[in-house]
């Protein structure tokens, strides 16, 4: 178990050092925000991880032909996907236009 | 480093809309934290996004070098998905955003969720890393989505608060039958596809659990920590496919969702423990030390009354809340203020940053109802002006204007600053019952001479306070 644990992280070295300095540039970016934005930038990070859907259509285009369940599964995640991408940042959007509109006046 | 190989072997122009895809996410992020550049940053992260999404469908290959098909299902499901969040944002009311960005954050988890199911069911023989990261996403993506689901349930009203005796042991022990099956699974003492789907149920029962208890007014804290569940599990799938976006994307989301989670508590004046498992403090007998204190009747006032008193004030302060929200009643508010202003009445809007237990989210929705930006004060602002006020009117708002947070050491809320109401001449105070706010303590403020009760949902007092002012 441990040897295997360990090769798992001599070969994924890279994306663990991304994971840790991710982590830390996450918490840097967001500290000093207004309390009125964090609804928003709630919303927009909602939308942020729908990068899921990356891996949803990796799935979907390369599942076989003959294998229903998972043509079926796929197309499911990508739809489900899809809707927290682009909900999310037209969500984001709106919420924003209020701010801008009020700015304006 | 077999796997850096592959990464390498892949097309130079992917990995860099990745590297685009990750920066534009940062920028995006360190955007929305400023109220000028915030739009743009929303825009930024988009185009990173969808740059990402068409360069992985025409550059990904796999490491046999064959390139992705099903290209009409995965265009099919693309279209369905932007036609439907696309209406379902547009169409969405300002009021219910919450519980819009609460099924959003679902369909992530889910997505997250179907993910490791796929890959689960199509690969026989996965290596112990693969499995974990496999599991541990379906785990948390499985969470996000149900926890998500009763948010949003909640927040729209179809699933009432429950608390069932014995929750956090119930919770606890479902949390430890997860985490035993999956080393079972991970640690291939099973490979039974019935025990893999085990947990998927009892992390489904966790998150549905999880969020059960908790108070409809504190979900958009919880909903930013599930925000940052989901990010945790799209990084998960970053991991799964060796992909740098999701996993930089995933991660960010996890980290800055934990930290807004954090700080949306911090102004509240309160922990995240606190919050999630508050639910104990909101119970009935549990009302908090000033709970058995002996209060005094509150004083009703008839809408006759508030019309002729505000009819003949000078200035009135209206401070928004939760209630206001609820009841849709911010167009309705705008009109009573242009009545008032009509008559000379000098009319502003003391807005507590946390009014409604969602920042900035009165701002947003009196800005749709199209109230000027200068009639909002600032906490700070308005409690200087509070002093010249004549009559003071209390939507829906309860905690941000309970006296006990600067009288009471004892109260749960002792510390956070008010609006002052009390020096004003008159409080007026619109609620639908003398039940307490969310934190569950009484508010001494009812009780209190200068202060009038007015029961009733927002909406219909604000019309009727409208039709009453235009006979005075």
């Amino acid at each position: 178990m441990i040897e295997q644990m360990l090769a798992f992280f001599n070969s994924n070295y890279h994306l663990i050092t991304i994971v840790i300095l991710s982590i830390f540039l996450g918490i840097e970016v967001i500290s000093r925000v207004p309390a009125v934005l964090h609804t928003p930038l709630m919303s927009g990070a909602n939308a942020i991880h729908g990068v899921v859907i990356i891996g949803a259509i990796i799935v979907m285009g390369e599942a076989h032909e003959g294998d229903i369940l998972s043509l079926v599964l796929g197309f499911l995640a990508v739809v489900l996907g899809t809707l927290n991408v682009v909900g999310g940042f037209v969500v984001t959007d709106r919420m924003l236009e209020m701010f801008g509109k009020k700015k304006k006046k | 480093m077999e796997q850096f190989q592959e990464l390498l072997s892949t097309n130079p122009f992917l990995l860099l809309s990745y590297l685009i895809g990750s920066i534009t996410f940062i920028m995006g992020l360190k955007m929305l934290s400023h109220p000028e550049t915030a739009r743009k940053g929303n825009m930024i992260a988009a185009v990173g996004m969808t740059l990402s999404i068409f360069t992985t469908i025409f550059l990904y290959k796999n490491h046999n070098g064959e390139g992705l098909h099903n290209y009409v299902w995965i265009f099919a499901a693309l279209v369905i998905g932007t036609v439907v969040g696309t209406m379902a944002a547009k169409k969405v009311q300002m009021t219910s955003m919450p519980e819009m960005v609460s099924l959003f954050n679902g369909m992530g988890g889910a997505c997250a969720m179907l993910i490791s199911l796929i890959e689960y069911n199509s690969d026989l023989q996965p290596a112990a890393g693969k499995l974990i990261i496999i599991v541990l996403g379906m785990i948390i993506g499985t969470v996000s989505f149900a926890g998500s689901m009763v948010a949003w349930g909640k927040l729209n009203g179809r699933i009432k608060d429950r608390t069932i005796p014995g929750g956090q042991v119930i919770n606890f022990a479902i949390f430890g039958a997860v985490i035993f099956l999956s080393a079972m699974v991970v640690g291939g003492y099973t490979g039974n596809h019935a025990v893999f789907y085990a947990i998927l149920g009892f992390a489904a029962l966790y998150g549905i659990l999880f969020v059960m208890p908790i108070g409809g007014a504190d979900m958009p804290v919880v909903i930013s920590l599930l925000n940052s569940f989901t990010g945790v599990a799209a990084a998960f799938g970053g991991f799964l496919y060796n992909n740098p976006v999701m996993l930089t994307g995933g991660i960010l989301v996890g980290s800055a969702g934990t930290i807004l989670t954090i700080l949306m508590c911090k102004a509240m004046n309160r922990s995240l423990m606190n919050v999630l498992i508050g639910s104990f403090g909101a119970k009935p007998g549990a009302a908090g030390p000033g709970g058995n204190k002996e209060q005094g009747n509150a004083k009703e006032i008839s809408l006759n009354d508030t019309a002729v008193l505000m009819a003949y004030a000078q200035k009135v302060m209206i401070i928004p809340g939760y209630g206001l929200a609820v009841a849709q009643a911010q167009h309705t508010c705008h009109e009573l203020e242009k009545v008032l202003t009509e008559r000379g009445v000098e009319v502003s809007y003391g807005i507590h940053p946390v009014a409604g237990r969602m920042p900035g989210h009165m701002n947003v929705l009196l800005a749709e109802a199209d109230v000027p930006y200068e009639k909002l004060l600032e906490m700070e602002d308005a409690n200087d002006q509070m002093g010249g006020v004549n009559v003071v009117m209390i939507l829906g708002a309860n905690d941000v204007v309970n006296p006990a947070a600067k009288d009471d050491p004892s109260s749960p809320i002792y510390g956070m600053p008010i609006l002052e109401v009390e020096k004003a001449d008159h409080v007026i105070v619109n609620k639908r019952s003398m039940k307490p706010g969310y934190a569950g303590i009484e508010n001494e403020l009812f009780f209190r001479p200068k202060t009038s009760m007015l029961f009733g949902d927002a909406k219909k007092v604000l019309q009727d306070l409208v039709s009453e002012l235009k006979n005075v």
